[in-house]
């Protein structure tokens, strides 16, 4: 089809971001670049001819290639590949950007809330690599759920991206388990929580929130709660898993 | 796992809405057909797990769209959907 080519990509190189996470450099000649906050579709090939196919956000920012953070589904037909088997010259194929709609522009001086539930924060930190990468001014709220500490992705670059003093901030709720001394929060995220954190609706901040439907759910219903237009609110949801 | 945990939105087949349109179509304005509520194809709702995709309106949840593929065709029914605004899309 005209406007959905599969690409050629090689696997570059890989990090292992939690024990259930991996990023995956690609190399893709041909790609035509992304927006912060867009996916890809991932397809792989077996031997026998047999295709697989499923979407992952790209994680880096546009000024940066493309990079894909995949969390590990036990029962997956992809992510088990992508996070445990793929190697450095490994061949997948890739098509994309998709996604017009959840796009954030580091250009925009508008306060941005961004609210991401496990490995929904994936095409959140596009976004605020985008920012760091582009001298974005937008002041910058992530509040970023996950189960555990051990879960959080991308935990040590968050920090540094904060301590930067620039306007952009992190906070963290764990809703598992808490390690001895936690001071953030330790609930799934709900209108007091989001009350406590999130730009006032008065100054009318774009918001973005990617994570599992029930996660999704539950913050976008907060923040209506709180008084935002939800118009004003970007959603992204990716099934049953997350935090 | 509860049906809602199934219920995804219309982000999850921009691949395949590009695929069949030529066209990035998850920020293009769609008008309900029952009750006529315009919404991002992204803010729709969308369930891949029926056989093919079934895409509901988020406010009256009135059947939208429907895409099966299958045998090299793709089967499109879009008679819930009163317009789809394309712009500059690509």
């Amino acid at each position: 089809m005209p406007g959905a080519p599969w690409l050629a990509a090689e696997v570059a190189g890989t990090v292992e971001e939690t024990p259930r996470v991996r990023t995956l450099t690609l190399g893709a000649p041909g790609w035509p670049g992304h927006h912060a906050g867009q996916h890809l579709d991932v397809r792989l090939t077996a031997e026998d001819g047999y295709q697989a196919q499923r979407s992952y956000s790209i994680a880096s920012a546009p000024e940066d290639g493309v990079q894909l953070t995949v969390e590990r589904l036990d029962d997956g037909e992809v992510s088990p590949y992508l996070v445990d088997e793929a190697r450095e010259g490994d061949r997948i194929e890739i098509r994309g950007p998709i996604g017009r709609y959840f796009v954030w522009e580091a250009s925009d001086p508008t306060p941005l809330l961004l609210v991401a539930g496990g490995s929904g924060v994936v095409p959140l930190m596009s976004m605020t690599r985008h920012r760091a990468a582009a001298g974005g001014r937008a002041p910058v709220k992530l509040v970023y759920s996950s189960r555990r500490l051990e879960d959080v992705i991308y935990r040590s670059e968050l920090e540094e991206l904060a301590a930067r003093g620039d306007g952009f901030e992190v906070v963290h709720t764990l809703t598992r388990e808490q390690p001895e001394g936690w001071t953030g929060y330790s609930r799934r995220i709900d209108p007091e929580l989001l009350g406590e954190v999130a730009w006032p609706a008065a100054e009318r901040p774009r918001v973005y929130v990617c994570g599992s439907t029930r996660f999704v759910d539950a913050a976008a219903d907060g923040l209506i709660t709180l008084g935002y237009e939800p118009q004003s609110i970007r959603t992204e949801r990716f099934g049953a898993t997350g935090s | 796992m509860e049906t809602r945990d199934l219920r995804l939105d219309g982000n999850a087949i921009g691949g395949l809405l590009l695929e069949v349109f030529g066209l990035d179509l998850t920020a293009a304005p769609s008008v309900c057909g029952s009750c006529g509520s315009r919404q991002e194809v992204a803010r729709l709702d969308v369930y891949v797990n029926a056989p093919g995709v079934v895409v509901r309106c988020c406010r009256c949840q009135a059947v939208m769209m429907r895409i099966v593929q299958g045998r090299g065709r793709t089967w499109l029914d879009l008679s819930g959907t009163g317009c789809l605004e394309l712009g500059e899309l690509g």
